[in-house]
């Protein structure tokens, strides 16, 4: 084949491949400078190869106490995003009832809603009714903006199963509640899963909508944003390496045993 | 509404069963009886109402009025896990999740059964499907699908078992095979089947009794010989085999059979098979089946034993499917008559273009009520567009009712 | 055999019975589930999205001060107040969002095509590298872009060397010999941090394309392009839709990329907003402003959504 044909045959893989290196260059570079050892306290130039930073991930002040309580809202997010969302995903794909119509577009709306205009709606709203801000108030906020994605990830999901299955269950003696634990639990579950995936990322990495309702809570994320102004800490790097890493291998390992177990028999 | 006490014989009965989706009718009140034991297939073109009345019997469908009855009990109120029913469903609905032998074992472990390792193995042995125990429904074809499908309701030993085109997804040959099949382990436990199917050639080949349905209503109930012989309506002619329909006068009686005019030209038919009234000048529909026409070149005009129906006509077409040769006459009674002549020895003067002469048996001719449309059942589409047009369909069942 | 088919239907049935008590409690049952299973998803967003959508409207008419509280007066002149004094943000927030979005297409395009058709078994591969990025907190990922683009940087050079950013500069998109603190720069951070966004939709309504589609284009002589234009491009139009939404409207709303990769002559509204809340503390102000940025989204989304034609999206 001559070149100039290969060339135009590839083009579409080339350019998807040169935009795949666009998103991989920066945390390559937040990999690369978590081996740094700065010149003074900006993180922007290289200057010699050091594992400090990797062997005292928490030697810097707040840093290892953000990540704490960034972690734990992201828990705690999930938890309650995932379980509203679901069931909510539930009663919009599954029953015809008064007021779907409008249901789905409060899902829709914190969606299209840019993050800046509900961080400060709520950090207003929280203001004026004189409640603290502080743990709670971000775990509030975080649940409300990650569960119209709970939603939609199971929706999709619920709405693509085949009814049939669960007929078929009852037709078999299982009980209402049986067929749900046993069929309608796993079948839906790599929807719940992806949505718990997405509200785990999304408020895990959140800074907006947390600033306007954190008060003097620091998450991961307004560390960062805080020592950005003074310059950010190698440590900073580490962390997002590892979180990288760590879900690129959780993620992976997922599917080797989602593929191991379709292959065996 | 008095319901009548169930016949202890019976497995399932429907008493003023009924079924509608708003102002759509799918079922009509409906009273059926099936017998134990027997292998009741329920047949019709999509959407005449036949899966609705299986999904009814099966608990996963709540009648609008009406009541059900299994085995002497009344499960109308009852839920389906409740029901001693399984069902082979459409497309199976194998749980994706588990694999042949969880599946199979689904139902008895959700009746609390513990060590069910020996009926599952002995029920994938029966469907012979044992080596493929642990294998995904995904990675089984069609048809040991559909095994796992009977499996996994048979092995509840349902009182009725309920099978919704289970061999729709098939292709052809294995189709022919899974009906032998399903006929032998039909046998084999004793099992009450009632099955639905659109294909009448599948429903005469493994029922004892069928019910054509069409547009929610039974038409016509009985063994399949008996409705292959004797249609009561259009559609039923139509749909099981084909049928040649002559529009015809009632011109007289005489010692049991009816003297008919169509064309100009006279036909018999006995009095007893006419499920239209046949007063002198009523118009009827004179009906004979394809393979009942014994077709001559009018040549050979008159060596036509007497006393048989005769009907001139031409060749407008023939066609060769190996066991016969289907041709299409042109007569003064019906532009296209059909005649499937089988290939014993064949005449090479009956090409298209031929004068020729039909003539059969006046004791294989049946008689119909005209007053009904006579292309009813002649194909899906039909049907479809009866069942947007309840009324005209209703006239038919109506004047079938009258008739019968 | 056929001496137990019944005898024929009874002419007309009596009116149709009620049907037995536990088929109706059953029903009544079904009719409540769905509201049981809404009620705390919907009162969550009730309470903590619907509810500060209209206190802020509320607010956004007050008059006050911190000391002695803010009180409703209707005083909309707060809306024009703001917009005279940030219209340039508001124009450079649309500005610089609707180039990133086309730029996010541009780009994602391609990759989402390759996943979706040509990548084989490297599929999942690559989307689990294009939701990675994810993972790594988003300001790292910005702040990355700093250490990218630093004015000493290997790349700055490069593209000084060969005189690129001269030509940029005379259109005006970057100053000087540097990319920090540019429109370029801010516009560049957009686009990578709401690339994902587009992709993922994207690859989702390309993935449900049957591939023999494309054969059959080209079995009716269509060459790869045409079988591009008339066949693939319109079936992706819903993910081209949901991708486009959910890049512009984050990327209008958004601050982090014009305060770190920018000067402040590429202030967003987000920034001001976030200042007028956090910092000036003048909360009717950012009351107002969050309104205008909603009512500009709303607006572009809705012409937007009627000129590509999908209204899937709910």
């Amino acid at each position: 084949m001559r070149p100039t044909r290969w060339l135009r045959r590839n083009l579409v893989v080339i350019a998807g491949v040169l935009a795949l290196i666009y998103l991989m260059v920066p945390n390559l570079v937040v990999l690369a400078f978590s081996f740094n050892k700065p010149k003074g306290r900006f993180n922007y130039t290289w200057n010699h190869f050091s594992t400090d930073a990797w062997q005292h991930p928490c030697g810097v002040a707040g840093m290892c106490g953000s990540l704490t309580l960034s972690l734990k809202i992201a828990v705690y997010a999930t938890i309650g995003a995932t379980v509203l969302g679901t069931m909510t995903a539930f009663a919009l794909a599954r029953y015809r009832f008064r007021g779907r119509a409008a249901t789905n577009m409060l899902i829709f709306l914190p969606m299209a809603m840019p993050e800046v205009v509900m961080g400060a709606s709520l950090g207003t709203l929280f203001l004026n009714m004189r409640i603290r801000f502080g743990f709670w108030t971000i775990l509030i906020a975080h649940i409300m903006f990650c569960l119209s994605f709970v939603v939609t990830a199971v929706k999709a999901r619920v709405m693509s199963m085949d009814p049939r299955l669960e007929q078929a269950a009852q037709d078999l003696y299982a009980t209402p509640a049986q067929t749900f634990y046993r069929i309608t639990l796993p079948l839906a579950a790599p929807g719940i899963a992806a949505g718990a995936l997405l509200s785990f990322a999304l408020s895990f990495d959140d800074y907006i909508i947390t600033s306007f309702n954190a008060g003097n809570s620091v998450t991961f994320p307004m560390f960062v944003w805080g020592s950005a102004q003074r310059g950010t800490p190698v440590q900073v790097n580490v962390i997002g390496t590892a979180m990288f890493v760590l879900a690129v291998v959780l993620v992976l390992a997922g599917q080797l045993a989602g593929g191991r177990r379709r292959a065996r028999g | 509404m008095t319901s009548p006490t169930p016949a202890a014989g019976d497995a399932v009965r429907l008493t003023g069963t009924a079924k509608s989706y708003g102002a759509f009718t799918a079922v009509h009140p409906l009273d059926l009886a099936v017998p134990a034991g027997s292998f009741f297939a329920l047949l019709g073109a999509s959407g005449c109402g036949k899966t609705t009345t299986l999904r009814m019997i099966a608990g996963l469908e709540a009648p609008t009025a009406g009541t059900v009855h299994l085995g002497g009990q009344d499960v109308t109120a009852l839920p389906p896990y409740k029901r001693p029913v399984n069902t082979v469903f459409q497309n199976y609905a194998l749980f994706p999740h588990l694999d042949v032998y969880e599946n199979v074992a689904f139902g008895l472990r959700r009746r609390g059964i513990k060590s069910v390792r020996k009926q599952v193995g002995e029920m994938l042995d029966l469907v012979q499907l044992g080596p493929l125990a642990r294998r995904r429904p995904h990675q089984l074809s069609g048809g040991q699908q559909q095994r796992v499908a009977v499996a996994r309701a048979l092995i509840n030993r349902p009182q009725v078992l309920l099978l919704d085109e289970p061999l729709g997804a098939l292709d052809l040959k294995l189709r022919r095979q899974m009906q032998l099949e399903l006929k032998r382990i039909q046998t084999e436990v004793g099992i009450t089947f009632v099955h639905v199917t659109h294909d009448q050639e599948e429903a005469m080949t493994m029922a004892d009794t069928v019910a054509v349905m069409n547009a929610g209503r039974v038409e016509q109930m009985g063994a399949p010989a008996d409705l292959y012989e004797n249609p009561a309506s259009t559609f039923v002619a139509n749909f099981l085999g084909t049928s040649n329909l002559i529009e015809a006068e009632v011109a007289g009686e005489e010692g049991g059979t009816l003297h008919l005019t169509s064309g100009g030209l006279r036909l018999s038919l006995p009095a007893a098979r006419c499920r239209a009234q046949a007063a002198v000048g009523d118009r009827v529909l004179a009906g004979v089946r394809p393979e009942k026409i014994t077709l001559a070149h009018r040549d050979d005009e008159d060596a036509i034993p007497a006393g048989r129906n005769r009907v001139p006509g031409r060749i407008v077409d023939s066609s060769f499917i190996g066991v016969s040769t289907q041709y299409v006459v042109d007569s003064p009674v019906c532009p296209d008559l059909e005649v499937f002549v089988p290939n014993v020895g064949r005449d090479a003067r009956l090409a298209p273009g031929a004068p020729v002469v039909l003539h059969w048996d006046p004791e294989h001719t049946f008689g119909l009520d005209a007053h009904q449309d006579i292309d009813a059942g002649l194909d899906g589409l039909e049907a479809e567009a009866r069942g947007a047009a309840p009324e005209r369909a209703g006239t038919a069942a109506t004047a079938e009712e009258a008739a019968v | 055999m056929t001496a137990a088919a019944t005898e024929p239907a009874p002419p007309a049935l009596p009116a149709p019975a009620a049907p037995p008590p536990a088929l109706r409690r059953a029903a009544a049952r079904r009719r409540r589930t769905p509201y049981l299973l809404l009620i705390a998803g919907v009162a969550w967003l009730l309470v903590f999205f619907v509810a500060p959508m209209i206190y802020q409207a509320s607010t956004s008419v007050q008059t006050g001060d911190l000391e002695d509280g803010f009180k409703v007066t209707w005083h909309f002149a707060t809306y024009w107040d703001a917009l005279t004094a940030y219209w340039p943000h508001f124009v450079r927030s649309l500005v610089y969002s609707g180039i990133a979005t086309a730029l996010c297409l541009l780009i994602g395009y391609p990759l989402a095509y390759t996943i979706a058709f040509r990548a084989g078994r490297w599929r999942n591969v690559v989307l689990v590298l294009v939701i990675a990025p994810f993972f790594t907190s988003f300001l790292i990922r910005t702040l990355a872009w700093e250490t990218i683009l630093a004015d000493q940087g290997p790349v700055v050079s490069f593209l000084n060397d060969i005189h690129l950013l001269d030509a940029t500069s005379w259109l005006g998109v970057t100053q000087g010999h540097r990319v920090l603190a540019t429109p370029l720069a801010v516009v560049c951070g957009l686009t990578y941090n709401f690339l994902p966004f587009m992709i993922l939709p994207l690859y989702t309504s390309l993935e449900r394309v049957d591939g023999r589609l494309h054969e059959a284009a080209g079995d009716l002589y269509a060459t790869p392009f045409t079988t591009f234009r008339k066949v693939t491009f319109p079936l992706s139009m819903p993910g081209v839709v949901a991708g486009t939404l959910l890049t512009f409207i984050p990327a209008a709303g958004d601050y982090i990329n014009a305060e770190l990769l920018g000067s402040t002559n590429q202030q967003m509204i987000g920034n001001v907003i976030e200042s007028q809340f956090l910092r000036v503390l003048d909360y009717p102000t950012a009351a107002a402003l969050s309104f205008i940025l909603m009512a500009a989204i709303l607006l572009i989304v809705s012409l937007y959504i009627r000129r590509a034609g999908t209204e899937e999206l709910v």
